[in-house]
């Protein structure tokens, strides 16, 4: 049988059968499926409190401002004088009372009064006040229907139109960011998993010698190859378990809880993206903890090393609000095309608009020279450093070591 | 047959030297004692004879041919420092390495069998090695090494940290290897083990040959004018013995150049002593090592 299949089946069955790598595949599902199961337990066990009515009292010295007290959830009462209000208040009939003063039509002045200590007005009891006066003094001037338009919260519905003027398939949506982001944050953990797990791989057959017995039957090249795939495969295997479960959690999300979650949206290219940009992105961070598993004295050392990139693929969820608001910043297209936030990246984009061909194409062809290019010089490296017990070589010594190899 | 042939090794690191200009052969059905203080080379050496690294300038041959994947799989390789995968069971591991060797896995299992059996750790078969001690790990590492019946045996200091129990039984399975026709390379600094098992010699020292040759060739060699007796009584003075030294037990008897181990023998005999032990002298592999290293022969 191929030698490198066989350090391919020895390493991928070594890694599934970890008991690490089994928590971290299941237990992403599974803490997803409990919160969706506690949610409908408690929400069936528990009934919804009755809405609280609040009562806001109200001093009019106009004398016109008598309609719109119904103001959903809050009441508002007339009082004749403020003593009055100021009584209901100490006594709790009311939370908090208002004075309409007789010059407030050419002040715009209204006085509240509240045991509360606040440093600005709740914005909810602004937006009562301010409906309940706009109604009244709008009451006599147009029809009520018109009243009702004005006092409500403005209902917004944005369509996105492609560059040639139709519908585009898919709107931008706050939701449709919630998979890719999620997805993208499940993919820095396993490309973080897979970097620790080969570098600590590495670095306990260095520290044991066992790497001089594996060299001994194999070439450096079949042991590499073998090994990236094998924790390819099992962190692809990983990723498909998340991936698969994804629209099922969705789904059963969506019939329990309803609300938001049934608006939330999975990209149709996403499934298919997802899988090439976690290969690509798997085998980037392979051979660079290759690299750095080689010139490392030891694992804890390696996994130091590796910090400097698995750090720099969170970039994009670290920018994940600015790029919210600023979806259309040249500065995404830069981390989408830049190898090593290039995976994160683009999944976040998927969720908010289309990627032009030409971007997705530079991305990934970066991405397989980095690997390509990274592979030949990890190979190299490895194959100076990796027999070389204690000091960690610096850098000029690795590049002249490369120029000499 | 040759089984390995090094002519003209060099090899540097940066300033430091590991290994210079060093030629030397190994035959298949003997054992060559790679021996020398720490840091002479030794390990740079088999590394370079297993395409681990490549030499500076020089040739190596294994059974007349460059290392590639055919070799490899005639070659036991057992490092100076022992490790091995700690979650596999004894069986798994050997199985896993010997298929990387080419072998069949109901083959290996066989024939791990058998190898388990003869170092008496049948029972551990099934063990995680995590759960072994640091010689019943030696010992599966030892087993490893030789379960595909490899042609070319090369020992990193096999015995350090073995008890002597295990100590005994890898040294039988050496000198079954070696009468079964294979060549064994042993590198230690331990050199009474060389004595014990090696045919041939090869010591260096910062990364020179200092000596090498046949082991009975060398001690021959680098024999002494001298005699050990062990005798009832007082020998007092004899003719043709220059000095006496005290040596454990017996009396050391430095001879004069021209009297010969015979003639001292037959004097002692003319005075009628009982003889408990008489014998030529021969220099300990250690002792030939301080004497060269030391530069007290010419």
């Amino acid at each position: 049988m191929n030698k490198t299949f066989l350090i391919f089946k020895h390493e991928f069955l070594y890694k599934i059968k970890s008991v690490s790598f089994i928590i971290v595949t299941l237990v992403i599902p599974v803490l997803a499926l409990l919160s969706i199961g506690i949610f409908k337990l408690v929400s069936t066990l528990v009934e919804s409190p009755a809405e609280e009515i609040k009562t806001i009292g109200y001093v009019d010295e106009i004398g016109t401002f008598t309609d719109h007290t119904d103001q959903g959830s809050t009441k508002l009462v007339a009082f004749a004088s403020r003593e009055g209000a100021n009584r209901a208040l100490l006594k709790s009939d009311i939370t908090e009372y208002i004075i309409i003063p007789q010059d407030y039509t050419s002040t715009g002045t209204i006085q509240r009064y509240t045991l509360e200590e606040e440093f600005i007005t709740p914005p909810v009891t602004t937006a009562i006040i301010k409906n309940f006066l706009t109604g009244n003094l709008l009451k006599d001037e147009v029809p009520p229907d018109t009243v009702t338009l004005i006092v409500s919260p403005l209902n917004l519905e944005v369509t996105r139109v492609t560059e040639q003027g139709d519908i585009a398939l898919e709107q931008s949506n706050i939701n449709n960011i919630i998979i890719p982001g999620v997805f993208s944050l499940l993919l820095c953990l396993s490309f973080m998993f897979g970097t620790t797990s080969l570098i600590n791989g590495l670095g306990e057959e260095k520290e044991s010698r066992l790497i001089e017995v594996l060299f001994s039957s194999v070439s450096i090249r079949q042991l590499l190859v073998s090994k990236v795939l094998a924790l390819g495969t099992a962190g692809l295997l990983q990723v498909l378990v998340w991936l698969i479960s994804a629209p099922l959690l969705l789904n059963l999300a969506s019939t329990t809880l309803g609300g938001f979650m049934s608006r939330i949206q999975i990209p149709d290219n996403f499934l298919v993206l997802g899988i090439i940009y976690f290969i690509l992105g798997y085998l980037l961070f392979a051979v660079l903890s290759i690299g750095v598993g080689a010139i490392s004295s030891n694992a804890m050392e390696g996994g130091q090393l590796s910090m400097l990139y698995t750090l720099a693929c969170y970039i994009p969820l670290w920018l994940v609000g600015i790029f919210i608001n600023f979806p259309n910043s040249p500065l995404w297209i830069v981390l989408s095309i830049f190898p090593i936030t290039a995976p994160i990246q683009t999944m976040l984009r998927l969720g908010v608009s289309d990627i032009p061909p030409w971007q997705l194409t530079a991305s990934m062809g970066l991405l397989v020279i980095s690997i390509v290019v990274g592979l030949f010089l990890a190979i190299k490296i490895f194959r100076v450093y990796m027999l070389m017990y204690g000091k960690r070589p610096g850098l000029k010594e690795i590049i002249n070591s490369l120029k000499k190899a | 047959m040759t089984a390995v042939e090094v002519k003209n090794l060099f090899k540097s690191y940066g300033r430091k030297t590991a290994v210079k200009d060093l030629s030397f052969s190994i035959d298949t059905g003997e054992i060559l004692g790679l021996i020398g203080p720490n840091g002479a080379g030794k390990s740079s050496t088999i590394k370079i004879i297993l395409d681990f690294m490549k030499p500076d300038s020089g040739e190596v041959k294994v059974f007349g041919q460059d290392m590639n994947e055919a070799i490899k799989n005639q070659i036991g390789y057992l490092p100076e420092e022992k490790g091995l995968y700690k979650n596999l069971t004894a069986i798994d591991l050997i199985i896993y390495l010997a298929s990387l060797k080419g072998m069949d896995n109901t083959l290996a299992e066989k024939k791990a069998d058998v190898l388990l059996k003869q170092t008496g750790m049948l029972e551990s078969k099934k063990m995680k090695i995590k759960h072994m001690s640091k010689g019943m790990g030696q010992i599966i590492q030892f087993i490893v090494t030789i379960i595909h019946n490899p042609k070319l045996i090369i020992l990193d200091e096999p015995f350090s940290g073995l008890d002597p129990v295990n100590t005994e039984i890898m040294k039988n399975m050496i000198g079954s290897l070696r009468d079964e026709g294979n060549a064994v390379i042993l590198s230690t600094h331990e050199m009474n083990q060389v004595e014990e098992l090696c045919d041939r010699v090869l010591m260096i020292n910062y990364g020179s040959e200092v000596l090498y040759g046949d082991l009975k060739e060398i001690k021959s060699r680098f024999k002494k004018h001298s005699v050990q007796v062990d005798v009832e009584g007082e020998i007092g003075d004899i003719p043709g013995v220059i000095d006496k030294k005290d040596n454990k037990g017996s009396v050391e008897l430095i001879l004069e150049p021209d009297t010969t181990p015979q003639i001292i023998l037959d004097r002692l005999r003319d005075r009628g002593m009982p003889i408990n032990l008489f014998e030529v002298t021969t220099p300990s592999l250690n002792e030939i090592f301080l004497d060269i290293a030391g530069g007290k022969h010419e």
